[in-house]
């Protein structure tokens, strides 16, 4: 949400005195870096960003960019814009790991789309603090892997006490996993890759059936409203896309073959074998959130490599980084330190910046708000001691909004 | 074959064994001398040498420094440019598809190791890759006493006793498994079902194998055959541990029956290093990318090794493979010094450190005339995530060339590269997570 829109709902909701205290925190303040990574053009030498109302009024070289009397500046050896995570569980699945703070799977049925994401979201989780404070400002989180279906994602600023507070979009993509992590267990359903892909096009095909049912009755008598199939309708009607988890190269051709079949918006996530079908990824036209570099070689992941993105760079198919899901210790990954691997593994710092910024912005549709730093965008900001993928660099400071939300060196 | 190639074939077995019994190189290492020249030499035997000549032969290091000679037969190769450092020590891996102690019992100190391990297994292809010419090989930690452990050289070999590092009776080389805390803990018959009752059973099973130690009842008994050499301190006990409480309770023990002691992962350890600075024990740490994922890592924190290092503390740094892949055991050290500790402190923890805490520093971890060529070679700055390891050689033979297409796909992964293991970890169910998380 945009500094704009909180001030709105914030009026609208709780009226004036809330607005007030909206309205106290200062969202106002300047960032200097010795290079300034926009995103939007080369990076500029001695750079200088103005945030003014949590929104970036100028940016420049600061020979030339006027700071506004009286404003704050801080500054940096590198600064960025706010890093974005294309993919995550954090929020949903919590730090201890014990049942009660996993919220990103439920079990009791291969196909749930209807479970929101928004309803299971802790925006004081200490991975949410984890991550901000390694200059992740926003994260496309949400139902994580071992179900068919798993649920809904959204988009989410790594602030605030509340997931209201946090939202940029409430329903970003819906989530669907195909191969072995993602079967049920014992006699369930689905035991096998084809009945993954059964059940999955018998749920769309449900929906369209529904819907075709919804539009012949007559409309005095009110359907009967099925939460399920109203998702797979919003995916079936491009409303949102589905983003399928797929690690193997017959998963991801799999899925492809759905979104033909079904004309649907598909965004290819984990893609372990995507170096291996980079033509008929390229010719989808389908953007791929990438599992993380560093994810270990074993089971649907075995033929994975620290270079796949040099790759998918290579073969023109547009990608972004992602922390991914992880079910024992460490209970994340930073995206940042992804990303790294990448750079350093062929694709080096340009692009792997691009893949946790501009490009994972507008693969999880919200480059209209983050990203980069241009006039009009939020004012989210990473700042460095030095190259930001370099292990033994520290992130010195991040600000969403223009409000600084971590100053310690991490 | 003929009787005569016959005979010969055992004969040279025969002596292949028996250099390998007698604790020698075998008699196949390089007899060519090869000197690196022109490299930045990390020794972590004193400061580095700028452009310094490195001198190996017949699998030792024959001369190191800025001005050394050069043998005549000598192969040159130009490392001008390159970084040499010796190989990496990892104390804690679990490469080789390795197995330790089964369901049977909490306490299993007669299983060992080496009878699971794969030398030819890809997951040693890609430590090498990594730059590691050194691994103590573990089972799990699902046990209060998982079995023995195996010191592993990363030779280019097919079977395990040739990969096997060895003392001068020829006798492998390993330590003991042993966890406390919430790993070894079970709703099983015969499993401790709190820290109390984990301490009592370990106590108990030292106390019974006392007497036995000291001569009596000398009926075989190999479990106790393997306690006893703990009790020795021949064996050295690798005790994975986490929390601050669990720490203690092992150097308790550790005064209680004077076994050598080296604590493993020691999340919590930086919050005790004054004790276990002044108990002399040194750790082996693992930093993680996050806290948390199991109660006991809820205070991981990449600062640990930092205080430790502080508190004089000899800690090594580790992969636990696959909890970290043996090919960032170098970034391991880069999140090490972003939690504090000092560059050539980090260095140290990834080999010389990790040689001393298992006995071995008078053959590995550092670059001294007379130690074994373990080395590698890079490309630059050994904590830049950009720097690749380009050559890892184990006793004077290249074991990892970057520019050989066969070996290179083993850095980054890719199809073919795969373990042929499972993602074996400490607890059937977390390797169930871990496997489900792929």
């Amino acid at each position: 949400m945009s500094t704009k829109q909180r001030f709105i709902v914030a009026l609208g909701l709780a009226g004036t005195a809330l607005a007030l205290s909206q309205a106290a925190i200062a969202q106002d303040i300047a960032v200097r870096g010795g290079t300034v990574h926009t995103m939007e053009a080369e990076p500029i030498s001695d750079g200088l960003v103005v945030i003014q109302d949590g929104i970036i009024t100028a940016i420049g070289p600061a020979a030339s960019t006027p700071v506004p009397d009286g404003m704050q500046v801080l500054s940096a050896e590198v600064v960025t814009p706010g890093l974005i995570d294309a993919h995550s569980t954090v929020g949903l699945a919590g730090f201890m790991n014990q049942w009660h703070d996993q919220d990103q799977l439920d079990k009791t049925k291969p196909i749930q789309p209807e479970l929101r994401a928004i309803d299971a979201y802790n925006p004081r989780e200490r991975l949410v603090e984890w991550v901000r404070e390694l200059g992740v400002t926003t994260l496309h989180t949400g139902h994580g892997p071992g179900a068919l279906v798993s649920g809904q994602t959204m988009v989410v600023k790594t602030t605030g006490d509340t997931v209201e507070d946090a939202i940029v979009v409430p329903v970003a993509m819906i989530a669907a996993n195909l191969g072995a992590r993602s079967m049920a267990s014992g006699n369930k359903t689905p035991g096998t890759r084809s009945k993954q892909i059964a059940l999955l096009r018998t749920a769309l095909i449900d929906a369209q059936n529904a819907a075709k049912n919804s539009a012949d009755k007559k409309s005095d008598k009110a359907a009967k409203r099925n939460l399920t199939h109203e998702a797979m309708q919003d995916v079936l009607n491009r409303k949102v896309p589905l983003m399928v988890t797929a690690w193997k190269e017959r998963d991801i051709l799999n899925a492809l073959r759905l979104k033909d079949e079904f004309n649907i918006d598909l965004v290819i996530d984990g893609a372990a074998d995507a170096y291996l079908v980079t033509d008929a990824l390229r010719e989808a036209g389908v953007s791929v959130i990438l599992h993380p570099p560093r994810a270990r070689q074993f089971g649907d992941l075995a033929n994975a490599s620290f270079d796949t993105a040099a790759k998918l760079r290579d073969a023109g198919i547009p990608f972004a980084f992602q922390s991914g899901y992880e079910s024992y210790v460490p209970k994340t990954r930073v995206v940042l330190w992804e990303a790294a691997i990448a750079a350093a593994n062929g694709l080096g710092t340009k692009d792997a910046l691009k893949g946790i910024t501009i490009d994972a912005a507008e693969i999880i549709g919200v480059d209209d708000k983050v990203g980069s730093l241009a006039v009009g965008k939020h004012g989210d900001i990473a700042m460095f001691n030095g190259d930001p993928f370099e292990i033994t660099s520290h992130v010195t400071g991040v600000v969403i909004e223009g409000v600084v939300v971590s100053d310690q060196p991490r | 074959m003929k009787l005569e190639a016959l005979l010969t074939a055992a004969s040279v077995s025969a002596l292949a064994g028996a250099a390998l019994l007698a604790g020698v190189t075998p008699v196949s290492a390089q007899e060519r001398p090869i000197a690196f020249t022109g490299a930045t030499i990390l020794p972590m035997a004193g400061p580095a040498v700028e452009n310094g000549t490195l001198i190996i032969k017949d699998g030792t290091i024959q001369a190191i420094g800025t001005d050394v000679s050069i043998p005549d037969d000598a192969e040159v190769r130009d490392a001008a440019g390159k970084v040499i450092m010796p190989g990496i020590v990892d104390t804690h891996s679990h490469i080789g598809q390795v197995q330790g102690a089964d369901r049977s019992a909490p306490i299993q100190p007669d299983v060992r190791a080496m009878d699971s391990i794969n030398p030819r297994d890809h997951s040693i292809d890609k430590a090498r890759a990594g730059g590691v010419t050194f691994a103590n090989v573990m089972p799990g930690s699902g046990h209060l006493m998982s079995g023995q452990t195996f010191y592993m050289k990363l030779r280019k070999v097919d079977t395990v006793d040739e990969i096997a590092i060895r003392d001068a009776d020829g006798k492998m080389l390993g330590g003991m498994k042993m966890a406390n805390g919430t790993n070894s803990i079970r709703e099983r018959s015969g499993w401790p079902g709190t820290r109390a009752k984990s301490a009592a059973l370990v106590r108990q099973t030292f106390v019974d194998a006392q007497p036995y130690c000291d001569g009596e009842n000398k009926k075989r008994d190999l479990a106790k055959d393997a306690l006893c050499e703990v009790l020795s301190g021949e064996r050295l006990v690798h005790f994975h541990t986490h929390r601050a409480d669990d720490i203690m309770t092992v150097l308790r023990l550790r005064d209680e029956f004077g076994f050598k002691l080296l604590i493993q992962h020691g999340m919590e350890s930086g919050d005790v290093a004054e004790q276990i600075a002044n108990a002399g024990v040194p750790v082996s740490h693992i930093v993680v990318d996050s806290p948390g994922g199991k109660l006991e890592a809820m205070n991981a924190r990449i600062t640990a090794p930092a205080d430790l290092e502080r508190a004089g503390v000899l800690t090594s740094l580790h992969s636990d493979d696959p909890v970290v892949d043996s090919r960032m055991m170098r970034r391991q050290a880069g999140l090490a010094v972003r939690g504090g500790m000092s560059r050539d402190g980090a260095l140290r923890a990834l080999t010389i450190n990790g040689a001393k805490q298992l006995g071995l520093d008078d053959r590995i971890g550092s670059l001294e005339t007379g130690k074994d060529a373990d080395i590698i070679v890079l490309d630059g700055d050994p904590l830049s995530i950009y720097t690749k390891v380009l050559e890892t050689w184990v006793e004077g033979k290249l074991v990892f060339d970057m520019s050989n297409p066969e070996h290179a796909p083993f850095a980054t992964g890719g199809y073919g590269t795969a373990s042929q293991g499972r993602a074996m970890h400490h607890l059937e169910h977390e390797a169930q997570a871990m496997e489900a998380d792929q």
